[in-house]
Formats: structure tokens, C-alpha cells, sequence
């Protein structure tokens, strides 16, 4: 360890806000990165199970509709 | 050895082979990083001259190592694209972009805070910074053209022709602003600590360096795989692959 | 066709055509008056402050100016399907997108470089710097419309074009802009500005070798053909 206690270690020799605001942008855009490509992916699988749960339900209504007329006529 | 390279033209064969690779490129990637800044923050000595401000080279320098080579995979993959047809390629590129642009912009983040303390001002107009805000521009421009077209197709190509251009121009312009910088400066500082840096400063510079070309390789996959969901949407194995869920 | 039939014929066509428009042929020299006469306005009329910096604002107005003067290029032709025909034919791109680059250049840049002796007068230029100022500015605007011309055959078509063209070529014109206005400071202060002019013939000469490759090649992308 370079430095004698951990309040020097945070201090950084009167550079503190410098140091530790470079890692703490650093490791905000790191997550940033990680997360967007997640989100999308959700995105996707969110709008995907809706679309096709409309088009089955389209789909049985269709059926049901064309049974009916079946039966009906 | 061609099978390897035309496999790779196949979206499906990839998606299911970065599946099982990228939690490895994750964990390497944070192990790296970890062990890396850990190093670089609390074990490495400090600088003679910058004392502990040094420290956020660990930061600057592999993001801006980073941001250099993944302009130039983007371009090499835009060619690629344009040339064989690959659509994989096509996609590398495209998720390349805004990766590189975020490591562009945390390298000048940091290249700025780390002059307050050496050199007084939040920026300076030195060479390095500089050809980095201009790579910035170049990135920002791909981003741009690639949103304001509607075709994917069209887009991967313009974008790649644009890659391509700003990939011949880039040698060009760092000469140019390096030889500018020569005229304004009286001294030319450099960012980067004097080249004979001990062992206890490189190491921990190396780890970041290969931690964050891991941790740039896990974002690519991510990206890509995404995707090729979005453009595959409407193959049997995404559509098994969302009953799945 | 041969290449010079070829380039004549089409640099023909393209003038006639510019020439029924006059007012658009002003608008860009406008602009670089206009432009120009903002500094004074917004820093100080100062005659030894506006020397010092009028190389670089000249070199940046020209930009700019240049910059708007790229729709011209190639929207009239798009929106009328002479660009589709153009693609279509069998006489090499090439040659046609050479002749169209060189024939904005003779409407946009070579009457900037001409006009620009007044404007330098206006931020007291020494007279010393004014040949050089033409003569970067002979050099660097037909640069400026080759690599703007790539810009444009990438945005042909697209909303917002302006912006966006702006966005896109402005970072590849810096290194001009570098060589030509250091060119014109050392000109300014009686230093030797052979160099920088060497550098700036270099690059028009890769540009025009290269740049019309890159431009067929985004015609034929924007174009879809």
C-alpha cells in the first residue's frame, strides 16, 4: 500500500476531486454502457411477446369468426 | 478455414456462440479492471512531479487507446461490410460506434481534469487532446448519418464509406494538429508521464489497457447481439426464442 | 466517350445551369461578407487586433461559406432524377462526378478566393499576406468541395441535411484549415510560407485523385442502385 492510512488514501494528496472524479465519471459511463445494450434487449423482448400475443389472439379471433359462420350458415 | 470465416456470416451461428463466451469476456474484463485501477490507485508510487493526479492515467490512457483502435475496427468492418456483403460485419460496426464515441469523450473527460492540477486550466489545446476532440467529431458524424437513414442497409454502407474517408483523413489530421501544437506551444508537454515509467507504474497500465479491450469486446457482443434480434426478427429462432421468455 | 469530352460536356452542362440562377452564385460570396464583417462587430474594431486574427476568421468564413454552397451540388439534379440517368449510364462515374466538383468549384470557390483581397482589407490584413491568402484559398476551397461533395452524396435526399453535412465534414476540412491559416499568419509576419503551400498542393492532389471514388460510391449507396 502506498499510502500510510485510509483518510490519505481518500485525501490523494490534496488532489482528491480530481482522482476521484475521473474514476467515479469513468465507472458512470462504464455501467452506462452496460446497461443501455440490457435495456434494449428487454425492449425488444417486450414489444416482440406483444406483438405476437396480438397477432395469436387475431389469429383465434379469426378462427372463431370463420367456425361460426361455418356453423351459422 | 473458410467454413470458420463464412459461419461467421451467419447471425444465428454468432448469436448462439457469444451467448456462451460473453460472461467469460465480462468477468475478465472486471477482474482486469478491478485488480488494474485497485493498482493503479493505492499500490502504484506517485508521480515526482504530478504526485497523485498521475494516477488518473490509468483512465485516460486506455480509454484513449481504446478510442483509436475502435475507430479503426469500425472502418476495417464498414470495408468488410461493403466489400464481401457480411452483415455481421455490417453490425460490428454499427454497435462499434457508440462505444467508441463514450471512450472518446471519458478520455478528454479526463485528459481535462487531469491538466487543472498539472497545468492550471481545465483544457488545454495541446496536441493530443486536441486530435482527440476532432476523433470525437469523426464518431459523432458516423452516429449522426447513421440515424438520419431509415434503410440498415443503406445506413451500414454510408456509414462505412464515411468510416473509411475519416479513417484516411485520420493520419492527416493528427499531423496537422501536431504540427500546429508546435507553433503554440513553447514546450510541448506530453499527458502521458516520461516513457521511462517504473514497473510499478506500467503494470497496472497494461492490466487496464487488456481489461478494458475485454470489457470493449463484452459491450461489442452485447450490442450485436441485440442486433441481430432486432434484424432476425422474424426468423423461427427468435420467434422460439421469445415464447421462450 | 472519352474522359474529356466526357468532362467538358458535363462541366458545361452544369454551368449553364448555375448561370440561370444567378442570385444562388451571390448568396455564398454574401454569406463570406457578412460573416466577416461579425467579428469586428462582436470583438472590437481594433486595426492591430483584427490583423492578428484575420487569417484564421477569413479561413473560417470561407469554410463556412463553402459549407452552405454543397447542396448545389447535387439536390437539383436529385430531385429531378438526372442523378438516377447519371448512375444509370454507361459513361464512368467518375469522370462526371470530377467534372461536377470541379464545375461548383468554379462557381463557389474561385470567386471566394477572388473577392477575398476586399474582405481582408476590411480586418487590415497586411499586404504582404494577400497573395498568400489567394493562393491558400485557390488551393484549399477546391479541396474543401471535393471533400464536401463526399458529405454531400452521402446526405442526398435525408431531412435536416444541412446539419448533419456540416456535422460530418467539418472535422476532415481541420487540416486544412491548419496548413492555409498559418500559411497566411506567417505571411502576415514575413516568414516563409512555401511549405504549408506544399502541404496544401499535396492534399488537393490526394483529393482529387481520391475523393471522386469515395463520392460515385455514396451516389451509388444514397441512390440505391
Amino acid at each position: 500500500m502506498y499510502f500510510e492510512s485510509l483518510s490519505d488514501f481518500i485525501a490523494m494528496g490534496g488532489h482528491a476531486k480530481y482522482v476521484w472524479s475521473s474514476y467515479l465519471i469513468a465507472l458512470f459511463i462504464f455501467i452506462l454502457n452496460l446497461v443501455l445494450p440490457v435495456m434494449a434487449r428487454q425492449r425488444f423482448f417486450n414489444n416482440q411477446s406483444r406483438r405476437l400475443r396480438r397477432e395469436t389472439s387475431a389469429r383465434n379471433v379469426k378462427i372463431e369468426n370463420e367456425g361460426h359462420d361455418a356453423s351459422g350458415s | 478455414m473458410w467454413t470458420w470465416f463464412y459461419r461467421l456470416g451467419s447471425p444465428k451461428w454468432f448469436y448462439g456462440i457469444s451467448g456462451r463466451w460473453l460472461p467469460w469476456f465480462l468477468c475478465a474484463a472486471m477482474v482486469l479492471l478491478v485488480t488494474g485501477s485497485v493498482w493503479g490507485l493505492a499500490f502504484a508510487p506517485q508521480d515526482y512531479q504530478q504526485g497523485n493526479s498521475f494516477r488518473i492515467i490509468y483512465i485516460h490512457v486506455p480509454t484513449a487507446f481504446l478510442a483509436q483502435s475502435c475507430y479503426f475496427i469500425m472502418a476495417v468492418c464498414g470495408a468488410i461490410g461493403l466489400i464481401w456483403k457480411m452483415k455481421l460485419s455490417d453490425m460490428v460496426a454499427k454497435s462499434c460506434a457508440p462505444i467508441g464515441a463514450s471512450f472518446t469523450f471519458l478520455a478528454l473527460v479526463t485528459g481535462a481534469i487531469w491538466g487543472k492540477p498539472t497545468w492550471g486550466t481545465w483544457w488545454v489545446w495541446d496536441a493530443r487532446l486536441t486530435s482527440m476532440l476532432v476523433l470525437l467529431f469523426l464518431y459523432l458524424g458516423v452516429i449522426a448519418l447513421q440515424s438520419a437513414i431509415s434503410d440498415r442497409n443503406q445506413a451500414a454502407k454510408a456509414s462505412a464509406v464515411l468510416s473509411l474517408v475519416g479513417l484516411v483523413n485520420i493520419p492527416i489530421i493528427k499531423y496537422s494538429v501536431e504540427w500546429w501544437n508546435t507553433l503554440h506551444q513553447p514546450a510541448s508537454f506530453s499527458v502521458v508521464a516520461k516513457p521511462t515509467m517504473p514497473i510499478e507504474m506500467w503494470m497496472p497500465l497494461l492490466i487496464m489497457v487488456i481489461g478494458l479491450y475485454c470489457f470493449f469486446a463484452a459491450l461489442l457482443v452485447m450490442r450485436i447481439r441485440v442486433e441481430i434480434l432486432e434484424r432476425e426478427w422474424r426468423t423461427e429462432w427468435v420467434k422460439a426464442l421469445i415464447k421462450k421468455r | 466517350m472519352s474522359f474529356s469530352k466526357l468532362f467538358m460536356a458535363t462541366l458545361k452542362r452544369d454551368m449553364t445551369i448555375a448561370f440561370r440562377h444567378p442570385s444562388d452564385l451571390v448568396n455564398p460570396l454574401i454569406f463570406f461578407l457578412v460573416v466577416v464583417s461579425l467579428f469586428p462587430l462582436a470583438i472590437s474594431p481594433d486595426a492591430r487586433y483584427l490583423a492578428e486574427i484575420a487569417p484564421g476568421v477569413l479561413w473560417v468564413a470561407s469554410l463556412l461559406a463553402t459549407l452552405l454552397s454543397l447542396d448545389m451540388l447535387f439536390q437539383s439534379d436529385y430531385q429531378d432524377g438526372t442523378l438516377e440517368q447519371l448512375l444509370l449510364s454507361p459513361q464512368p462515374l467518375y469522370t462526371s462526378v470530377l467534372a461536377k466538383v470541379v464545375s461548383h468549384w468554379l462557381l463557389s470557390g474561385l470567386p471566394l478566393a477572388l473577392i477575398s483581397p476586399l474582405l481582408a482589407l476590411m480586418l487590415f490584413l497586411p499586404s504582404s499576406a494577400m497573395p498568400t491568402l489567394m493562393i491558400t484559398l485557390l488551393l484549399g476551397t477546391p479541396i474543401m468541395s471535393f471533400i464536401g461533395a463526399i458529405g454531400a452524396a452521402l446526405t442526398i435526399g435525408l431531412r435536416k441535411t444541412g446539419l448533419l453535412l456540416s456535422l460530418i465534414v467539418l472535422p476532415l476540412y481541420i487540416p486544412i484549415l491548419i496548413f492555409a491559416a498559418s500559411a497566411v499568419q506567417n505571411a502576415a509576419i514575413g516568414l516563409p510560407v512555401l511549405g504549408h503551400l506544399a502541404l496544401l498542393g499535396a492534399l488537393l492532389v490526394l483529393s482529387v485523385v481520391l475523393a471522386p471514388l469515395a463520392i460515385a460510391a455514396a451516389l451509388r449507396i444514397s441512390l440505391g442502385s
